[in-house]
């Protein structure tokens, strides 16, 4: 049948020619026409939300847009009204729509379904590649370098006080101090975070055993505050957290108990234990990723980048940080930088008593997506290379998860 | 005699249009209360803000669709609870009525989309939400009807079991472990969502018709259910006086189970309504306060079917409104709801003049002379 072979063939190459279409860049975007749609799941009055915030604005300063080319929605909560949102963005005749929390990467893929010419950005997600969309894109920053560091500030405190005798009553009969972490959700981010500030502190004070309490919230002031107080009860006589409120920071205070936060600064809540945070920026990946539109250039599937562009950071030292913290810092990060140190370095801890030698296989968490993590020279497990979300979801040796789902 | 300077007293009867004219005026001065409010706050041209109020709410097509759909839900939660109060049950339990109907729908999305023929699951989904809600709404019934416990305390403990069930089901069935969310159900094959592409040319692509249609139905239903049936005076007569209705021979602890049913069974349909018919996904801020809010349109309805339908559209109206205010004008999201509060303030204190008029001393005199 040379007929419907013909139709066939004719039927392949149009088809063939309109994925081609698809798949190539978008044309480029008059700088005066971008339109960008942003959905927070917060407002000002929430960090995390705040931190988007702020990286909005810097982009839409650095690229000269102005404030009707970009429309923000807020306190959008994790259901179908982040959808709502994110089609009426589309609606709107933005090119670009950014969403900040993990909840709404469903309902942003079904948007992104419907609207094949519009780029749908979503933060902390892990869908985008898997998803089978070309516009559909996930974003996060390399915050583990910057819970590293905290954790090398921590450690300097730490190594500071047990000098000085302060922690002999602590010490457990290993000879270990305890702290506490104060999570939000036991999964990969989290987990990743509190290993990242672990090993920077025990880079610094080996010595040191972690706790770790999940509230299953991500900004939950009075839950987090009973929950550090808890820990410091326990005998943690340093908390830090992955959770969006200062409520662990106000009863480190309280509880004169040394803290390391998380997102924004909280030496105002805890102006005399507050040792420092660890902090995202989110400017450079907002301007980057407009910047793509307009030269008509594609948006990375998966975006992770750290320090060395300027994408995380800690906040300002508090003032009873050990001496030659600062000088210290600075070190660190240009070892960061320079990829000579690599946070999570393989030979630095163990799982169950053995050191991690592969990812690849098949009793690994959902995460790994059975991929290898590890490097090829088996020295470090490349956190958010592979995929922007981090994946690094072991508990490692030396921190106990007081309890466990949320 | 020294006479008050104004006096209350009570309208025998008021016009319709007299009614009508009384509510227009409170709604036309609370604008203006809220135009100094805004302006106050914000130096922007009030007219502008409400105009971003209207255009948040039904600027679009789908802005539009969004706003039916909410309402029809909220309208749908307002039927439900009516009954039962009417009866002076006091049924708080609407939340974890829909939750408990939310929670079955997305059982039956999960563990039979794939497997049922759509017409079964269907009928599944809808069958089992509606017994969902009735078992959640009879158990505080039954010991209301035989040991005349507080409703209101037990219904209230009910929402909290369910939400603690909700959350439960969200660790259960979370999308990554961990992460406690569920994320959309059956994102890939659609299965068990409500569609409603078949009525695309007729209301366009992105539509909540049916929805619409039911609870629309559910409506009418609710209007000639209280007003013409037997059942309808029945639970009119037990919420008036319990003793009377036994006089009058109604068995009022039946008369309690089956009105208490119904409700239930309406909020657990509702939850079925939300579950496969938007959000696609079940947490435990599905019910999102609606059980509650419905609470205040039933009463603010005076139990009238018609009017819940306005009164839930003009809530559902400014809350999504409010978003777009919130985005356009950088207006925390509070300043909206304070706008609703002043007008909501403003239509209840009207029908204080409905009820009520007031008489002043002088015209008196003018009536005494006459």
């Amino acid at each position: 049948m040379k007929f419907s072979k013909m139709l066939l063939t004719a039927a392949l190459s149009a088809s063939m020619t309109a994925g081609m279409a698809f798949a190539a860049a978008a044309d480029p975007v008059d700088t005066a026409d971008v339109k960008v749609g942003v959905i927070y799941v917060g407002d000002e009055q929430e960090g995390y939300s705040k931190a988007h915030m702020d990286g909005i604005a810097a982009m839409k300063e650095s690229l000269g847009l102005s404030d009707d080319q970009v429309i923000e929605k807020f306190n959008i909560p994790e259901d179908e009204s982040c959808y709502d949102a994110a089609v009426d963005l589309a609606d709107q005749g933005c090119q670009v729509i950014f969403a900040n929390s993990f909840g709404h990467e469903d309902y942003m893929i079904q948007a992104a379904e419907e609207y094949p010419d519009v780029q749908f950005c979503h933060a902390t997600g892990y869908q985008a590649a898997s998803s089978g969309l070309d516009n559909m894109h996930n974003y996060f920053d390399a915050v583990y370098e910057s819970r590293y560091v905290s954790g090398v500030v921590a450690g300097l405190k730490l190594a500071e006080l047990d000098k000085a005798g302060e922690l002999d009553s602590c010490k457990d009969a290993d000879g270990n101090v305890k702290i506490g972490y104060v999570g939000a959700y036991s999964y990969a981010e989290v987990i990743s975070g509190y290993t990242a500030f672990f090993l920077g502190l025990r880079s610094e004070y080996p010595n040191a055993v972690m706790e770790v309490q999940y509230t299953g919230s991500w900004a939950d002031q009075a839950l987090e505050k009973e929950t550090a107080t808890a820990l410091i009860n326990d005998g943690c006589v340093l908390i830090s957290q992955h959770a969006d409120t200062t409520g662990a920071a106000s009863a480190c205070e309280e509880g004169k108990t040394w803290h390391v936060g998380y997102n924004v600064g909280m030496l105002d809540v805890a102006p005399d234990y507050s040792l420092t945070s660890a902090s995202i920026s989110w400017g450079p990946y907002y301007t980057e990723a407009v910047q793509d539109i307009i030269n008509g250039d594609e948006i990375p599937v998966d975006w992770c980048k750290g320090h060395a562009d300027g994408a995380v950071m800690i906040t300002d030292l508090g003032k009873n940080v050990a001496e030659g913290t600062q000088e210290k810092v600075d070190e660190v990060w240009d070892k960061i930088d320079s990829g000579e140190l690599h946070v999570f370095d393989t030979s630095t801890f163990t799982v169950g008593g053995k050191k991690m030698t592969t990812t690849a296989g098949d009793d690994l968490a959902d995460t790994y997506h059975n991929v290898e993590y590890i490097s090829d020279d088996g020295t470090y497990f490349q956190e958010s290379t592979l995929a922007s979300a981090p994946a690094f979801d072991t508990v490692i040796d030396g921190i106990t998860e007081l309890n466990q789902v949320f | 005699m020294k006479e008050p300077w104004v006096r209350v007293v009570k309208r025998d009867e008021i016009s319709l249009a007299r009614k009508i004219w009384v509510r227009v005026a409170a709604i036309l001065i609370s604008l203006l209360v809220c135009a100094f409010f805004i302006y106050a706050v914000t130096r922007s041209d009030p007219a502008d803000v409400y105009r971003s109020l209207v255009d948040g709410a039904v600027g679009s097509s789908r802005r539009s669709w969004s706003t039916i759909r909410d309402t029809m839900i909220l309208l749908a939660v307002s039927l439900a609870v009516t009954p039962a109060f009417k009866m002076r049950f006091w049924n708080i339990g609407g939340e974890g009525q829909i939750l408990a109907g939310g929670i079955i729908t997305a059982a039956f999305m999960r563990y039979c989309g794939d497997s049922m023929p759509t017409p079964l699951l269907f009928l599944c989904m809808i069958v089992s939400s509606c017994l969902a809600g009735l078992i959640w709404a009879v158990i505080p019934g039954i010991f209301k009807a035989h040991w005349n416990t507080n409703e209101t305390l037990f219904t209230l403990m009910m929402n909290y079991i369910a939400i603690q069930i909700t959350a439960f089901f969200s660790i259960v069935w979370e999308a990554k472990k961990g992460s406690g969310t569920i994320g959309i159900i059956n994102q890939k094959t659609k299965s068990g969502w409500i569609s409603t592409s078949f009525l695309s040319g007729l209301f366009g692509k992105f539509n909540y018709s049916l929805n619409l249609i039911i609870v629309l139905a559910l409506m009418i239903f609710m209007y000639i259910y209280l007003k013409y049936t037997k059942h309808g005076y029945e639970i009119a007569i037990v919420g008036e006086s319990e003793n009377t209705a036994r006089y009058a021979g109604i068995n009022v602890k039946k008369v309690i189970l089956r009105t208490v049913a119904l409700s239930g069974a309406i909020c657990g349909f509702t939850g079925f309504l939300l579950v496969s018919g938007s959000s696609h996904t079940i947490s435990t801020s599905t019910a999102g306060g609606r059980g509650f809010t419905a609470i205040i349109v039933s009463w603010l309805s005076k139990f009238n079917p018609f009017m819940m339908l306005l009164i839930s559209f003009f809530l559902v109206f400014m809350g999504n409104g409010a978003t777009q205010i919130a985005s356009e004008f950088k207006l925390n999201e509070s300043a909206s709801e304070v706008i609703e509060g002043i007008i909501l303030f403003f239509i209840i204190g009207s029908e204080f003049f409905v009820n009520y008029k007031l008489v002043f001393s002088h015209s008196n005199k003018k009536e005494e002379a006459a």
